[in-house]
């Protein structure tokens, strides 16, 4: 428990009753690269919010200026129908944040109690649940998204509601697997011993050693749910026109690849540092979180 | 009598870990159950826990039957009965800070009040030799003995009536093992809890136990009072057991006779026929083969064995 470095910087005894949460912030704080992956998911998140106040219309059209490159006017330049690139990447990241965030928590939301209750109990839900995950690993997901656009229509709320349903296999198997590992450690037999019931037992010994991978399948799912929002706006079962989204935007962008190269690199630049933000930060998170990784 | 197991069966599928095994505990007596890995005493320790379901048999825990009560009906009586861990490095919840873990079991049970709490456990790390700052901790920043001494706070801050200990210094350093046998011997004296010390070294308890049990295969081949088990072994596996252990006097340790033993202990899946130990007895003869010898005492001195030639007139010597 050596402090290393800035001698004499501030009191290091923390007055006894320094909250959790202040001491998990300065912790966090001390480190480049999560604060960096804190830095570029806030700028994400106020672009979502505060970029579409800003911007105007993302449909205004202007027909003097189609295809245009980056100017004053258009500080992102314009795509085939004249549309403001920025207007639309700042439009877009409202609906590609809520399809990489919301799926995300869906799928941890209803996966996490499913795993944690599967792995902890065994008997015969277990089986049951596992061969379901196998089910729902075989079924291919686009299918699923055709489907289910069928039944809500082509929609946010159905590539949220698909996009999540992709994930739960996953993050079942990811929580049971670790809760399988963790319900055999001593500790848990402690537990038992000091009289805790079931409910402590799952929410204060085996969750929290279970958060670490959920936190990294959090990072690496939200970009990749982003990119899968892509897919689906691509095969027309995503957002319509003309709300924008990053993945439309890039698709878009595919057929002027020569004569506008800047309509692919701003969307496929901004899924590159939203991707690039989430994992720095999940890593962060995880570290914080985790006695063991500080000193 | 605080612990009284009778004939106490637990198979693992086709593995008989604990196969009949019969023993009591009286109140402030420490009994120390000695074995071979793979015998079955620690087994033994997680029925009394009632950590896992034991097959058949009868546990009973001040007298309440305890060998098939469900989770619900075990709680209130785990004030009486806790637990140190072999493993200083699993036993503990890396999430939580010492006191958290010392605290855990009085507010399980609604010990007092928070502050109440807070104070017990402040009393409990200071006696099991953990210096204050220790309680703001987690576990990984504390050494293998340090984190001994906390599970050992756990299992005693509710003053329980029994104490099973797990081999619970043969993960840790020779001297650090001498500084927490010692402590627990204190602790013991001063707290009068009963103990259940299961342990692979003979030597562990030899100042610690009352009485010594020693398994071989699931079952108890001897058992008596400590001095007596030292002084007069009655089973060939306790006097081999006896002189593979080293004497801290070198004239007496080159006049020791060593019984090497044969082979490995047979699997608990499909263990011999007849005397469980009789594969790698010295004298095995033929009715050894064949008959099971029951634990006995014909000797008096509440020091039976299972063992066909011990009779009222008759000691083996498996040096011989």
């Amino acid at each position: 428990m050596t402090e290393v470095g800035q001698a004499g910087a501030g009191p290091k005894a923390a007055p006894a009753e320094v909250s959790r949460r202040a001491r998990l912030w300065r912790r966090f704080r001390r480190r480049p690269m999560p604060m960096a992956g804190l830095v570029l998911v806030v700028a994400f998140v106020l672009l979502a919010l505060v970029g579409p106040l800003v911007t105007g219309d993302p449909a205004a059209q202007d027909y003097l200026a189609t295809l245009a490159p980056p100017s004053g006017a258009h500080p992102m330049g314009t795509d085939d129908l004249g549309r403001d690139a920025f207007a639309r990447i700042a439009h877009g990241a409202q609906v590609s944040l809520q399809a990489g965030v919301l799926s995300t928590l869906l799928a941890m939301a209803v996966g996490i109690p499913i795993g944690l209750v599967a792995g902890f109990y065994r008997r015969w839900l277990d089986p049951i649940v596992m061969r379901l995950v196998d089910v729902t690993l075989a079924f291919p997901f686009l299918v699923f998204a055709v489907g289910l656009a069928a039944i809500i229509g082509p929609s946010l709320k159905g590539v949220v509601l698909a996009l999540g349903f992709s994930q739960l296999p996953a993050v079942i198997r990811i929580t049971r697997g670790e809760v399988l590992a963790v319900r055999e450690m001593d500790y848990v037999a402690a537990a038992i011993a000091d009289g805790a019931g079931d409910g402590h037992i799952i929410f204060r010994y085996v969750l929290p050693n279970c958060a670490s991978p959920l936190i990294v399948q959090a990072t690496v799912a939200i970009p990749a749910a982003i990119i899968g929002e892509s897919t689906l706006s691509f095969l027309g079962l995503g957002v319509q026109p003309p709300t924008p989204s990053w993945g439309v935007m890039l698709t878009t962008a595919q057929q002027y690849l020569s004569d506008a190269p800047w309509l692919a690199i701003w969307p496929g630049l901004m899924i590159a540092l939203a991707t690039l933000g989430f994992n720095l930060l999940g890593d962060g998170l995880r570290d914080v979180l985790d006695p063991r990784s500080h000193r | 009598m605080i612990l009284r197991i009778d004939n106490l069966v637990k198979h693992y599928g086709p593995v008989r870990a604990v196969d009949g095994l019969s023993l009591e505990i009286g109140e402030g007596e420490v009994l120390g159950l000695v074995g071979e890995s793979g015998s079955g005493k620690s087994t033994v320790g997680k029925c009394v826990l009632r950590l896992t379901e034991p097959t058949s048999g009868t546990i009973e825990l001040g007298g309440t039957d305890i060998t098939h009560l469900s989770r619900r009906a075990m709680r209130p009586l785990r004030r009486d009965v806790h637990m140190v861990f072999q493993d200083p490095f699993s036993s503990l919840n890396p999430r939580f800070t010492i006191e958290q873990i010392v605290a855990e079991p009085l507010l399980r049970h609604k010990v007092g009040d928070r502050r109440e709490a807070a104070r017990r456990v402040a009393a409990m790390l200071e006696r099991v030799g953990l210096r204050r700052e220790m309680a703001r901790r987690f576990p990984h920043e504390l050494s293998g003995g340090q984190r001994q001494r906390v599970g050992l706070a756990r299992a005693l801050v509710l003053e329980p009536k029994l104490v099973v200990a797990d081999e619970p210094v043969s993960a840790l350093d020779v001297s650090v093992q001498a500084s927490v046998l010692n402590l627990i011997t204190d602790l013991q004296r001063d707290m009068g809890f009963s103990c259940l010390f299961i342990t692979h070294d003979l030597s562990v308890v030899e100042f610690l136990a009352d009485r010594i049990a020693v398994m071989y295969l699931g079952r108890i081949v001897e058992s008596g009072p400590t001095a007596e088990i030292f002084a007069g072994p009655r089973h060939p596996y306790t006097q081999a057991l006896l002189s593979a252990a080293p004497v801290a006097d070198p004239v007496r340790q080159r006049e020791r006779r060593r019984i090497v033993l044969g082979g490995d202990v047979p699997s608990p899946m499909d263990p011999p026929p007849g005397c469980r130990f009789h594969t790698r007895c010295p004298l095995a003869y033929d009715e050894c083969r064949t008959s099971e010898p029951l634990l006995n005492d014909p000797r008096g001195g509440g020091h039976p064995a299972a063992c066909h030639l011990v009779t009222a007139d008759r000691v083996p010597d498996a040096a011989k």
